[in-house]
């Protein structure tokens, strides 16, 4: 089914969203909030750009996006995928503990905090371009890679990634000599096996961009992971 | 020993002539406190481990235990207490931040102390709860402002959600991971059988606990753990925490060893590791974020659900909450600062925060200036003790009442204050199996059930000594209150007169 966004509202596009059909293409995004918040099973596709909290909580749906999106994208995410075809704004990935989110170029300050895992669920996060600022912190489970890729001499990702990272994996493609990590993580080069982790989410990247896989591997690739998982068990003493 | 000795803060007395060596005392302690020494045929106990939780005491079958405050004291000085230099010598040991449980010990003014309560006397008569009908029933979330007919005048009846308690109380958020399975179940149970409410806290619904839903408030905090769809639609209500009364400004750190297979599942983080929950929220730094949380889970729940935003009691929090006034909030939950907790730093828990009376009545009052106190309903927490502080609280303008300190004392909880060490003798705020297995759900909830209708008869009983048969003509009545021994400021804050006048 085809929405058309342009005179409508967050919650009238939502109750659309929300009915019998499973497959919507929804045209002329402006701005609108929240838009697939918490649903499962249903296909939608974004034209325009939709607003802030695109797909939180998302419980299964599969959401695409072609064009930018804003900030907030897969707030607390607990299933399905998010593939945006342009960049997107702060906070992606907030709290998400499954699912899948696919950003074709830059993503803003903050993505990925305290993102988790647990079991058989384990969110993955690819940022084509670079990242802001905060980039991972407080990661408690899942993957995050960010690519670096496009015409530009930003540094792949900003100040201070990985502070309170207590868990999970980050891929970085970049030998990141210019990178700061805090003490609680290793980063080092990312080996063969390491690579061979996050290859099909690379291959998914390129099929769903149009990347070309061969460039895409064709440079260094750092892997940040944890010392431990209680980063903060020295601090106290009980009193 | 040495320069880093601290002398044991309690004695562990046993009468010899009464000890039956049955070692009940030493099965029951997981501290350790007590052994059986073959060599000299009698029991031993090191008092070194002892934090007075009275478990043995309570279960010593001769009552042949006491555990008494060791007299062995540091020289007096006013200036520099026993405590703060045991504070100095344990941070210069171990250069740790100082970790304490509960509420705030210190002897800060406990303002409920200093309001008394009117009664009829000759004109406008008691009423008599046990002869009378008498209407505790409140419910909590937006109210209209106007009133609306159709065009056949027939009034539109079409309210915002709400949520319907049959007492002004409901238990408030504890999370399960801080405290046990075993006191979930009671809470849950007890807030059903009572027509009240708990709280998950931030750590998510265990699966089993879902048929509880209809009397659940959901938790949704900065570590967003075990939010997802499912959750967010299984209770009545869903909290946003921004802050807590133990300790506002910062976040939480829940143990590893605390997160034992069945909190990883409900919390849906790895088993083993820190459940750490920011400070903040790092998606809110202003009012309009607030704003936009609220109305993304009022999308994910489809409007089904009223939205509370809880805060920790702060300076200005009367701006605060008129900022979450307007927010798309339905409920206002405000935590003082003698709130307890299962883990806070020492020093954040005892000087950080307002007293939750001073609060309250300054809140009430901002949002009635503002023409906006019907946008909410406000809950008052931290430190409701009795019926009693109850009736003051909504008196000074709360909807309802979040009690959890309370709760727990009901469930066996001596508030030795040592929750952060996982080993909860009365199987409260750990997750050690076989301690957890020591608290009954059946005989907790009970003691649950028992403790609120003994809190609702009193409410009846001090409401009908006024002459009001309803919960809703108490609310806001600062008129049935009268302050005693506070400065004029404190009488402007509170909106009350002192007693005499």
């Amino acid at each position: 089914m085809i929405i058309q966004a342009k005179s409508l509202g967050y919650k009238e596009i939502n109750d659309r969203l929300r009915e019998a059909d499973t497959d919507y293409t929804v045209i002329d995004c402006l701005g609108q909030r929240f838009l697939g918040a918490g649903m499962a099973d249903r296909s939608i596709v974004m034209e325009g750009t939709p607003g802030n909290a695109l797909g939180a909580y998302l419980n299964g749906a599969s959401i695409t996006v072609k064009g930018d999106a804003q900030d907030a994208v897969g707030d607390t995410m607990n299933d399905g995928r998010i593939v945006i075809h342009g960049r997107v704004g702060d906070a992606v990935g907030y709290a998400m503990r499954g699912g899948q989110i696919f950003v074709c170029g830059d993503a803003g300050y903050r993505a990925g905090i305290h993102m988790k895992a647990y079991q058989s669920k384990i969110p993955v996060m690819v940022i084509g371009g670079c990242a802001g600022s905060f980039l991972g912190e407080y990661q408690a489970g899942g993957l995050i890679v960010v690519l670096g890729l496009g015409e530009n001499d930003r540094r792949i990702v900003g100040n201070f990634p990985c502070t309170g990272m207590h868990g999970g994996k980050m891929f970085l493609r970049s030998d990141c000599a210019e990178i700061t990590f805090p003490q609680q993580v290793t980063a080092a080069a990312a080996t063969v096996d390491d690579l061979a982790e996050i290859e099909a989410y690379i291959d998914e990247y390129c099929r769903l961009f149009g990347a070309d896989k061969a460039d895409v591997m064709d440079a260094p690739f750092t892997v940040v992971t944890p010392n431990t998982k209680s980063p903060y068990k020295r601090l106290y003493v009980a009193n | 020993m040495g320069v880093s000795f601290i002398y044991p803060e309690f004695e562990v007395v046993r009468n010899a002539t009464r000890c039956i060596a049955c070692r009940v005392c030493e099965r029951q302690c997981a501290n350790e406190v007590h052994a059986f020494s073959e060599e000299r045929g009698a029991m031993v106990s090191d008092e070194a481990k002892c934090v007075n939780c009275q478990r043995c005491v309570s279960l010593c079958p001769t009552r042949a235990l006491k555990i008494v405050k060791s007299d062995c004291r540091l020289r007096e000085n006013a200036n520099w207490q026993d405590d703060t230099i045991k504070e100095i010598y344990k941070q210069a040991d171990s250069g740790g931040v100082l970790l304490s449980s509960m509420g705030n010990p210190k002897p800060l003014p406990v303002y409920w102390h200093k309001i008394l309560i009117n009664a009829s006397q000759v004109t406008n008569p008691p009423i008599d709860p046990l002869r009378e009908p008498m209407e505790t029933r409140v419910f909590l979330g937006k109210k209209p402002t106007v009133i609306r007919r159709d065009e056949n005048g027939r009034l539109d009846c079409q309210l915002p959600p709400q949520i319907e308690l049959a007492m002004p109380v409901m238990f408030s958020a504890m999370s399960y991971g801080s405290i046990s399975y075993n006191a979930h179940a009671s809470l849950a149970r007890a807030a059903t059988e009572l027509g009240i409410l708990y709280n998950t806290g931030e750590g998510g619904l265990h699966e089993d606990f879902y048929q509880y839903g209809s009397h659940t408030i959901v938790q949704v905090a900065s570590g967003r753990f075990g939010v997802h769809e499912g959750y967010l639609n299984a209770g009545a209500a869903i909290e946003i925490k921004m802050g807590q009364g133990a300790k506002p400004g910062i976040g939480g750190h829940l143990p590893g060893e605390k997160i034992v297979e069945d909190v990883s599942r409900t919390r849906m983080i790895p088993q083993g590791t820190d459940a750490i929950s920011p400070a903040p929220h790092h998606d809110i730094y202003s009012i309009e974020d607030l704003r936009q949380l609220v109305f993304s889970l009022k999308e994910a729940t489809n409007y089904q659900k009223p939205v509370i935003v809880k805060v920790a009691a702060v300076h200005n929090i009367a701006a605060i909450a008129s900022g979450i006034a307007r927010s798309g909030a339905d409920i206002i939950a405000i935590d003082g600062f003698r709130g307890g907790t299962g883990a806070a730093p020492t020093r954040i828990r005892d000087n950080v925060g307002i007293p939750i009376e001073l609060a309250l009545a300054a809140v009430d009052q901002r949002l009635r200036d503002e023409g906006i106190r019907g946008n909410v309903s406000l809950i008052a927490g931290g430190s409701i003790r009795s019926a009693a502080d109850v009736v003051k609280a909504i008196a000074l303008g709360a909807d309802a009442c979040y009690v959890a300190t309370a709760a727990l004392l009901a469930l066996g909880c001596h508030l030795c204050r040592t929750c952060q060490s996982g080993k909860c003798n009365w199987g409260i705020a750990t997750q050690r199996p076989d301690l957890v297995k020591r608290l009954n759900p059946d005989l907790g909830s009970q003691r649950l059930v028992n403790l609120m209708t003994a809190w609702r008869h009193e409410i009846m009983e001090i409401m009908g000594g006024m002459g009001i048969n309803s919960i809703e003509a108490l609310k806001g009545n600062r008129l049935m209150l009268r302050g005693v021994g506070l400065n004029e400021k404190e009488l402007q804050i509170l909106g009350i007169s002192h007693a005499g006048e």
